[in-house]
Order: structure tokens, then C-alpha cells, then sequence
């Protein structure tokens, strides 16, 4: 008999005893009393922390804003000529077109593309503080917070897709073309935050999609969808871009007919 | 005798003793076929047939052609609860519950492909080398027929399924019925039993695409073959090759081996792009509800010409007393093919009626020994690919960077534009090369390499042609045009003065060619030459 | 007229007939043969361990079994064996024929003779003479009564085929004409199916809609096909409408049909920056601000508009049915 179950042993001696269930009770709560108040303390002292800290995380943001926006945003975020104010668009608005490298723009032609982000994550949060200091808006969110793995459902996400993106974003989250040369951005590969942030913001040409008409479980449906889809593995072969019957028309002209012609040549000609 | 041999011989007399058929059988056995590679194309169109019967009937087993919504509970857990047609619950069970069942729906659409594209191939090769001509005429209409029937058979195939892409062509059949003058919504009505979706067309098209287009495919394609084989095959011109002879290599064993050879190899690249290749993935489009779509939305290539068309029509409706015309439907979805479909049918009578050659013909013509033939053709195709390109302008729109609206207007002033210019571009190309094949046989080919004469001058050295390449450059027909008049002995004007003009007009046209070298000349300038 | 004639006027080189045959290695060189009979034995030999491949991936390889693939990434390998096996199966037998026939089968060239298609001209005078005393002895032509009544028939006899096809379905009567839009019908989320106020909808925000429907009456695609809204939400001072128009919307809240005026297929991209809607199907587009406006593309009319406003509780409704037919244009229509 080890010693440890040579200590349960003698207590439990004692579970028998009138005071035994009080005193486990108290000994209980006492643990727990203790355990939430250090934890209380600890988030207090991270709020304490948080404040002064959010302080400068605008100060911040409002140095880098100054550096690398406000040529085009203006100064105060008021806005300029194309470039739009930023007043009251929300800290998601700008953890999407930031985080996702699509803000500053490389050059003012067409649409703001999908790129390798200027600013790291810490950038992109001050920047986010600032703009979010400005007025309310909606607030950035993180993937986990969002935990649409647990709260979506992939088939009514799917639905909801069909019903609300494919027709910019094409049946299998491809993206497709718009008027004038603009485009709506594959989906795949995206951060589910950024997927949630911008049905939150329409950013670009991409309308909003409130809260009020797709619900928060809704947008976290669709996001499991996206990532079920971007996740599937080939299930019948090469998934020729997942664009329809264009490339699948292509493959059979060319592969297809292509080599069944080349066949044909060598089928004829004689042998020496 | 050997057991084998022995065998052999009783079965033929079996078959012969109870239908005479052992000359025609002999005749049949040793019936030749030209080789070249150009004459199997029409092979792979009805191998690929055949695959689609094969793969289509084992389809059939497990496809249940009903529009009775059912809740999905199949094994493909992205779709689990979902709500859907039954056609679209079977085809993902054969998708993904039935082995084999994902591979043989991919072997099916691929053949289906392959199928229209070796079709326009082998139409293409009939047409440039005026295979068509006399006596062939008949069998070059049964093949408009069944490209026409290929068409639509193709697009109630993958309209079947019952999915968002799909359905949404099938809306756009609805609008293209609803939209003919007086009796399209009661043709929509009868199609649909009822306001579109309705709940019969899934049945419907099914009966449609298993038995009665089949059906009637199989009739003409056998029609096709028999004629095919009754009037023997066309040859390429050649030393020996005559309009009175057929060169080539025996059926038995010859052709057996490497016709029957090919349907396995069709059937075997069909399978290879079965397996590795993703073909209409249904499952990821998601069940057809009207109020849904998808960017990008397609139809397989064969149809994205008539998509095309329609996307570039200009926005014109007719309302006058109460009833509505729409040209902007009606022109590119059923008039304009219907000129279209109409003019290939009889286009061996109207070059007949252009040529005035109603005689039979066996050898078949290099394409630029017909430049006038040879640019239609290319016009025609051109206008194709233009509205072709125009069905995937979004596609092209997101891929190459750039708008739809420029690819718009692009295809609607190239639909116009282009075909024409490629009509004269390639008339001058077939020009130019039948005045190279006539450098060819006078001057014979350029070595490169360079002598000198003995007077100090440089010349290039040119090898003569062979006797064959000279005669298979020099062997074609040139017939002046058509000697029309439009006034007669008394000096009466012609009463068909117009008609008379065009076809003089065209005649002119159809028979501008570059002097060919004739036996005289050669002679002269092979004696001037030694 | 015709100079057919003339044709053979240029003097033609002359034939030089029939290049002389060649023969194959393989007819000359024993060894040769021997080496093109074991090729072709290869290939038939690829083809049954084709087949083989094909039975062990159908009994062994579970449906769920993924690899990894260079161009494909993760495959299903059950589906790809099977397919691999089934191709190599029949290319290979293909591929062994063909190789037989061009090594090892004679390759000597034979002529066939072709005559006119055309029949002998007594052969076609006896067929004119029986089809004429056929229809003599029928007596057609002296028996127009008969003639003209079988005529009759015959031309009547192709109804009946047509009228048994007058039950594929009803009429169309009205139904064209209308959607389950009444007024004070309420606007509700498609799919979800809940009522919508105003403040829900952001400027610059879209809502996919379908009519509230009274409890137990189920929603079928045909209901969709006719009743699919999107709504739009816009700055009001952006509009550009008339009066009238002005009145259908609601606090920049503007209702159009989604059943594209074109072809039917489902408009609703739209664009907030331009204000446009674009229809995936035909590029036809939409300008929002003035009523649907056709600015691009085939489709000829604008997306009828839903008069919307908001009831007593404050969700949004129709104010009325739409004013026209929603979807492809058709005959008896009318505007």
C-alpha cells in the first residue's frame, strides 16, 4: 500500500463522523473563495494594466495613423477625395483592411487587394484603438473569441452562403468579377476574424451584413462552412480552381482531345 | 485441320447456312480503310458514345429522378439536414455511398465533353476538306442532326443533378420558352407542369436524356455508319489515289485490331481524367433554390457559345398592344442559331449552287486549294470562339485582370468586326501558300545552300521535288466561274436578275485560286534547268 | 451555264502512282518481331495488373483513405486507384492492339475499286415504271374523292399525339402576373424567416427577403422563384426617384426583386460603393438609386420595386403587391 492511499485510508475513518460533511464543505469553499479571489486580483491588476495601457496603445495608434494614413485619410480621419473618413468605422474595419495588407493601398487604380501586411499585429492593434477612439463602431474580434468551430454549423452555414455571398464570391468561395474591372476576393484562406469583420464592415464594394439580419451564429455558420470548403480534400481529382464547366471544358480540349489526337496520329502512321 | 481451325469453320458455316451471308461477309471483312489520323476523330465521337450508354446505364441504377424534397442523410456531412430534391440526394449518394459511383459520374461528363469536342473536330475535318460534297451530302446533314441533339443532350445531362448551377440554366431554358411570341408561357406551363421549378422537370428531362434522345442518336449515328460504309470512305490525294479507288489497309485483321485498339484507349484516357480529374463536384454548389446563385456561373462549353451571345445582345424589348416581344432573347437564344444551324445543314447545296459542281467527289481537298471554303469555315469558327470567349467574361474578367464591360464591348463589336477579316485573312493566307506550292514545283525546295556559278554570280542551290510531292501539289481541279449571263440571245434582262448576280457574284468568289503549274511548264523549266 | 466541262483543260502532271511498299523492320529482322511481341505482351500484361488494381482498390482501400498529391493536395485514394486501375485496365489493351496491328499485322496497302452511286439508267427507268404503275393500279389518280379524304385523315390524325400533350400542365391564366406579395405582408430573412425593423439594416447593409408566410403553409421553390426580395439600404439623399417611387421606399430602405428582368436567374450583387446590382448570369446591371435602372448588359427592363414600409409594430411590410410581373419577360405581358 503506497502512501498516499495509506492517507485516504485513515481520512476516510472519519467520513462517517457528523462534522465530516461541514468541514469538507468549508474546507471547499474556502479553496475556491481563495482560488477566485487571487484570480480577481490578477484580472484587476490586467485591467489596471489594460487602461493605462490603452492610453498609449491610442497615443500609438494615432503615431502611426499620422505616419501612414492621414496623407490620404487626413489628419483627424476626416477623409479626403477618395479616400473615405474613418469616423465611427470601428476598430474591426480597420484589423480588416490592415491585417489583411489591403490598407495603406500600393496604388489608388482600382480596388485595395489582399496582400502581405505592412503592419505587424501589434501595429495593427494600436491603429485599431485609435480609429476606435475616434467614435463607436464595430469592435475587431479575435479567432478565438469567435469559436465558430464550436458554434457553427456547416450545413446551415453553407445555405446561408449560397444565399448571401456566392453570387459575388462564386459557389465555391472562388471570388468572381463585379462591374468595371472590381472583383470580390476568393474567400479561402482568409482569417476567420477577418471573414467575420468584414460581413460586420463591408468593406469596399461588399454591403453590410448586420448583425440584426445575419445573426452572430449565422456569420459563425458560414465562416465553418468557408473553412470546411478551403479544407476539403480532393474528392474525385485536381479541383481545376473550383471555377465550373470553363476549365473543365478547357481540360477536355486540351488533355482530353489532345491526347486522343496525338493517338490517333501515332495509330496511323506507319511503323518502320 | 486444327482444332481452331476447325471451329472457325463451323461457326461461319452456321452463320451462312441460315442467311446467306458469307459473301457479304467476305466483302465486309476485307473493306478498306484509308489511314490517317484525321479519319479516326469521327472514332472517338462514337466510342465516347458508347462510353456514355456504358457509364450512363450503370448511373441509372442509382439516380432517382423525383423532385420529392427529402432531408439529405448520406454520408457527405457538409449537406447533412439539408433540404433537396431527391435527383440531387441520389447523385450525391452515387457521389459518395456507392463505390465506384463518384468515378463513373466523372467518366460520364468527361465522355460527355470529349464527345462534343471530337464532334466539332471531326465536323471541322469534314468541312475543310470538303468530305461533304456529293454523294456525302445526307450523311453531313444526319451529323448537324446529331451535333444539334449532342447539344441538347449534354445540357439536360448535367441539368439532371438538380443543383444551383445547374438549375440556374435550366431557369435560363424557362426564360428562353417563356420568351416565344404568343404560345411561351403556355409552352413554359406544359414544360414545367406549371410555374417554373415546378416539380416534374427532373422526370421529364430524365425520360428525354436516357430514351428518346439516345434513341434517336443511335438511330443516325447507325445511319450515319451504314452510309459511311456503303459509300466507302473519302481518301487524301495522293500518287495512286484516285476518285475511282479507296488505298488502304484491310478491316480484317488490320483495322479490327487498331479500331477496336482505340475504343479502349478512349474508354482508357476517358477513365484516367475520371480519376484524376474533378468534374462538376455538385456537392460543393449545393442543391437549386431560385433564390440563389454563384458568381461565375457557366454552362459546359458547348453551350457557352449560346450564353455568350445572349450576355452580348443588346437590351431590346418590343411592348406594343399589351404584349411584349423580347429580341434581346429571342435573337441570340433561338434566332440567330437557328440561322446558324440551318446554314451548316445546307451548306453543301449552297456551295454546290455557288460552284455549279454536282459531281461526286472522293478525294478530298487541301484546304487551301478551296480558299473561299477555307475562309468561311474560319469565319464561322471565329464567330463561335468570339461569343464562346464572351460566355466565360467573367471568368476572363477575374483571371487576366480585366472588366467585364471591356470584354463586352470587345465581343460586341468583334462579333461584327472579326469574323469578316478572318474571312479575307485567311482567303490571302490560302492564296499565298497555294502561290508557295507553285514556287515548289517550278523551282523546286531551297537547300540553303549557296554556289558559285563560274561567272562569279551566287546562287542557291534548289533540289527538284519528287514526281509524287510534285503531283500531289499539281493534282487538283481549278474550274474557272460560272459563265452567268443575265440577259439572253435577244438581249431580255434575266427575270432572276438579282439571283443570277449573287451567284455570279459568289461563283467568282468561290473560284479564286493562283494558276497552278501545269505539266507544260514543269517540262519547260525542268529542260531549262539541266 | 455550266463549265464543268472545262475543268480537266489544264494538262495535270502524271500519277506517278503507288510509292513502293517499304518494309518494317520487324518484316526483315526475326529478332525485330520477336522484340515487337514482347512490347505487345507488355502491354496486355499493364493491362491485367490494371484490372488487378482495380479489384484490390474496390475490396481494399477503405472510401476514406486520403494521400497526398503533388497538383491534386490530399486525395481520396480509394476513387483515385479505382480510376487509375479502370484507365490502365482498358488504355493498356488498346495500346497492345495497336502496336500488334502496326508491328505484326501485314502492312502492305490494298486498293479497294469504288463505282457512282448512281444507279444504271435502265435500273432507274424500271424503278420510275413500277412506282408509276403502283400508283396506277392504286388508282390514285382517278379517285380524287379518295385522295383528298385520306389527305384529310392523314393531316388530322398528327392532332391527336399534340392533344394528348395538353395535360403536361395547367394553364398559365394569371400567375405570371403574381407573387405572394400583399400589402401588409411583412418582409422576413431568407433563411431564418424573421421579421425586419428598419434600425436592423445599416446603411450600406443588404437583406436577402422572402414574404412572411401565415403559420403551416410551407415555403416551395416555386414561391421563391416569384418572391425573393433584396433589400437595400442607402443614404436617402442618394435616391434619384420620382415622387412616387420616392414613396415605395422607406428611410433609405429600397425593395427590389431579386428574379432578374432578363433571364430569371438571381440578382443580387451588389455593390455598395457604386450602388449597382450585377446579375452573375448576363452581366446585366442595375443602377439602385434610380429604380433599378438598366445601365449594362442584354436585360431590357428594370427589377420591379416592392412598395415597403412599416406596421404598426414597427417591422417593415409590403405597402402593396409589386405593380408588375417580376421575372423574364413573356408574351401577354404588359409594359
Amino acid at each position: 500500500m503506497n502512501p498516499i492511499s495509506r492517507i485516504i485510508a485513515r481520512l476516510s475513518r472519519y467520513r462517517r463522523h457528523k462534522f465530516a460533511g461541514p468541514a469538507l464543505l468549508i474546507a471547499g469553499l474556502s479553496i475556491a473563495g481563495i482560488g477566485f479571489s487571487v484570480a480577481q486580483a490578477a484580472t484587476t491588476e490586467i485591467q489596471k494594466v489594460t487602461t493605462s495601457d490603452k492610453a498609449s496603445l491610442i497615443a500609438e495608434g494615432k503615431e502611426i495613423f499620422a505616419r501612414g494614413c492621414s496623407s490620404c485619410h487626413g489628419l483627424n480621419a476626416e477623409g479626403a477625395g477618395a479616400a473615405p473618413s474613418l469616423i465611427g468605422v470601428g476598430a474591426a474595419s480597420v484589423d480588416f483592411q490592415v491585417a489583411t495588407g489591403r490598407m495603406p493601398m500600393a496604388d489608388m487604380s482600382q480596388q485595395a487587394m489582399r496582400k502581405e501586411p505592412v503592419y505587424n499585429e501589434a501595429e495593427v492593434a494600436a491603429l485599431a484603438a485609435y480609429v476606435a477612439s475616434l467614435a463607436p463602431g464595430p469592435a475587431a474580434v479575435t479567432n478565438e473569441e469567435l469559436a465558430w468551430e464550436r458554434s457553427g454549423d456547416t450545413a446551415l452555414g453553407g445555405e446561408l452562403f449560397r444565399t448571401n455571398c456566392a453570387m459575388c464570391h462564386n459557389l465555391a468561395g472562388q471570388g468572381g468579377a463585379l462591374t468595371q474591372g472590381k472583383y470580390a476576393p476568393t474567400v479561402m484562406g482568409v482569417e476567420p476574424r477577418h471573414i467575420y469583420e468584414a460581413m460586420v464592415t463591408g468593406p469596399q464594394a461588399m454591403p453590410v451584413f448586420a448583425n440584426t439580419v445575419l445573426t452572430h451564429d449565422e456569420k459563425l455558420s458560414i465562416i465553418k462552412w468557408i473553412k470546411h470548403a478551403e479544407n476539403e480534400p480532393a474528392l474525385g481529382g485536381a479541383a481545376l480552381g473550383r471555377v465550373g464547366p470553363v476549365t473543365e471544358g478547357l481540360l477536355a480540349w486540351t488533355l482530353g482531345l489532345g491526347l486522343l489526337i496525338g493517338i490517333a496520329v501515332w495509330l496511323t502512321t506507319k511503323a518502320r | 485441320m486444327s482444332a481452331r481451325e476447325r471451329l472457325a469453320g463451323g461457326t461461319a458455316n452456321f452463320i451462312d447456312e441460315r442467311t446467306g451471308a458469307a459473301k457479304w461477309m467476305k466483302k465486309t471483312l476485307t473493306k478498306v480503310f484509308p489511314d490517317h489520323w484525321s479519319f479516326m476523330l469521327g472514332e472517338i465521337v462514337m466510342y465516347s458514345f458508347v462510353i456514355l450508354l456504358l457509364s450512363g446505364t450503370f448511373l441509372t441504377f442509382w439516380f432517382d429522378p423525383s423532385m420529392k424534397e427529402v432531408e439529405y442523410e448520406g454520408s457527405y456531412e457538409p449537406l447533412s439536414g439539408v433540404k433537396m430534391s431527391a435527383a440531387y440526394a441520389s447523385t450525391l449518394n452515387i457521389s459518395f455511398d456507392v463505390r465506384g459511383g463518384l468515378l463513373m459520374r466523372q467518366i460520364h461528363h468527361w465522355a460527355a465533353l470529349i464527345f462534343m469536342a471530337a464532334m466539332v473536330i471531326h465536323m471541322m475535318r469534314v468541312f475543310f476538306t470538303g468530305a461533304f460534297r456529293k454523294p456525302r451530302e445526307l450523311n453531313w446533314i444526319i451529323g448537324v442532326a446529331l451535333l444539334t441533339l449532342g447539344i441538347v443532350e449534354g445540357f439536360l445531362g448535367y441539368s439532371l443533378p438538380d443543383d444551383l448551377l445547374s438549375g440556374t440554366g435550366i431557369r435560363i431554358a424557362e426564360a428562353i420558352i417563356q420568351a416565344i411570341p404568343v404560345v411561351g408561357s403556355y409552352l413554359a406551363y406544359f414544360v414545367f407542369g406549371g410555374a417554373f421549378p415546378g416539380e416534374v422537370f427532373i422526370q421529364r428531362i430524365y425520360t428525354v436524356h436516357i430514351l428518346l434522345i439516345p434513341g434517336i442518336m443511335l438511330a443516325l449515328i447507325t445511319a450515319h455508319l451504314m452510309l459511311v460504309w456503303y459509300q466507302k470512305h473519302t481518301q487524301y490525294p495522293g500518287p495512286g489515289r484516285t476518285e475511282k479507288n479507296v488505298v488502304g489497309y484491310p478491316l480484317m485483321p488490320v483495322y479490327m485490331a487498331k479500331a477496336g485498339g482505340f475504343f479502349f484507349i478512349v474508354f482508357g484516357v476517358t477513365a484516367f481524367l475520371g480519376a484524376v480529374a474533378s468534374i462538376n463536384p455538385i456537392w460543393i454548389f449545393g442543391p437549386y433554390n431560385p433564390g440563389q446563385i454563384g458568381a461565375g456561373s457557366q454552362p459546359d462549353w458547348y453551350m457557352g457559345w449560346l450564353d455568350g451571345l445572349v450576355r452580348l445582345a443588346p437590351p431590346i424589348e418590343t411592348h406594343a398592344f399589351g404584349y411584349t416581344i423580347s429580341w434581346n432573347i429571342l435573337i441570340p437564344g433561338l434566332i440567330v442559331p437557328g440561322i446558324i444551324f440551318t446554314l451548316l445543314a445546307f451548306y453543301p447545296f449552297i456551295e454546290q449552287w455557288m460552284t455549279g459542281d454536282k459531281r461526286e467527289h472522293h478525294i478530298l481537298d487541301r484546304p487551301r486549294n478551296n480558299p473561299n471554303r477555307t475562309a468561311i469555315g474560319a469565319m464561322s469558327l471565329t464567330f463561335t470562339l468570339v461569343a464562346l470567349i464572351n460566355g466565360g467574361n467573367d471568368l476572363i474578367a477575374t483571371h487576366f485582370d480585366l472588366s467585364i464591360n471591356q470584354i463586352m464591348w470587345f465581343s460586341r463589336i468583334g462579333i461584327i468586326i472579326l469574323p469578316p477579316l478572318a474571312f479575307v485573312i485567311t482567303k490571302r493566307i490560302c492564296l499565298s501558300l497555294q502561290r508557295a506550292d507553285r514556287e515548289l514545283v517550278l523551282h523546286g525546295r531551297e537547300t540553303g545552300r549557296l554556289v558559285m556559278l563560274p561567272h562569279g554570280e551566287f546562287i542557291e542551290v534548289h533540289e527538284p521535288l519528287s514526281p509524287q510531292k510534285a503531283y500531289l501539289l499539281t493534282h487538283h481541279e481549278q474550274n474557272p466561274p460560272l459563265a452567268l449571263t443575265n440577259e439572253d440571245a435577244q438581249g431580255v434582262a434575266n427575270p432572276q436578275g438579282i439571283k443570277g448576280r449573287v451567284r455570279s457574284r459568289m461563283s467568282r468568289a468561290a473560284q479564286e485560286q493562283i494558276t497552278k503549274p501545269t505539266a507544260k511548264e514543269v517540262l519547260e523549266i525542268e529542260e531549262g534547268h539541266h | 451555264m455550266m463549265n464543268n466541262e472545262n475543268s480537266g483543260a489544264i494538262e495535270k502532271l502524271s500519277d506517278p502512282g503507288l510509292p513502293e511498299h517499304i518494309h518494317r523492320k520487324t518484316d526483315v529482322d526475326p529478332r525485330a518481331a520477336k522484340k515487337a511481341e514482347r512490347q505487345v505482351s507488355i502491354l496486355f500484361a499493364l493491362s491485367a495488373f490494371g484490372t488487378l488494381l482495380f479489384i484490390y482498390s474496390y475490396i481494399w482501400i477503405p472510401e476514406d483513405t486520403f494521400i497526398f498529391l503533388p497538383i491534386t493536395g490530399t486525395t481520396n485514394a480509394h476513387q483515385l486507384f479505382l480510376g487509375l486501375g479502370l484507365a490502365m485496365a482498358l488504355f493498356f489493351i488498346g495500346m497492345g492492339a495497336v502496336h500488334w496491328a502496326k508491328t505484326l499485322m501485314p502492312d502492305h496497302e490494298v486498293v479497294d475499286y469504288r463505282k457512282e452511286q448512281r444507279s444504271k439508267d435502265e435500273d432507274r427507268a424500271a424503278l420510275v415504271a413500277t412506282v408509276k404503275e403502283g400508283a396506277a393500279n392504286a388508282g390514285l389518280g382517278r379517285r380524287p374523292l379518295i385522295k383528298r379524304t385520306m389527305g384529310l385523315a392523314l393531316g388530322l390524325v398528327g392532332l391527336s399525339p399534340l392533344l394528348l400533350l395538353r395535360d403536361l400542365g395547367p394553364l398559365p391564366e394569371n400567375e405570371l402576373n403574381e407573387t405572394n406579395w400583399k400589402a401588409g405582408t411583412r418582409l422576413v430573412t431568407d433563411p431564418g424567416d424573421r421579421p425586419i425593423r428598419p434600425s436592423d439594416l445599416e446603411v450600406g447593409g443588404v437583406a436577402q427577403v422572402q414574404p412572411a408566410f401565415p403559420q403551416g403553409k410551407v415555403r416551395h421553390l416555386d414561391d421563391i422563384a416569384k418572391d425573393s426580395v433584396l433589400l437595400i439600404r442607402i443614404r436617402p439623399e442618394e435616391f434619384n426617384l420620382d415622387a412616387e417611387r420616392l414613396s415605395w421606399t422607406y428611410q433609405g430602405i429600397i425593395a427590389f426583386s431579386k428574379i432578374c428582368s432578363h433571364m430569371g436567374c438571381a440578382v443580387a450583387l451588389y455593390e455598395q460603393t457604386t450602388k449597382h446590382l450585377l446579375c452573375p448570369c448576363h452581366q446585366s446591371t442595375f443602377d439602385v438609386t434610380r429604380a433599378a435602372k438598366v445601365i449594362f448588359g442584354p436585360a431590357a427592363r428594370p427589377l420591379p420595386q416592392l412598395p415597403i414600409t412599416v406596421d404598426s409594430e414597427g417591422y417593415l411590410v409590403a405597402q402593396a403587391p409589386f405593380n408588375e410581373a417580376v421575372g423574364p419577360s413573356f408574351w401577354e405581358r404588359d409594359s
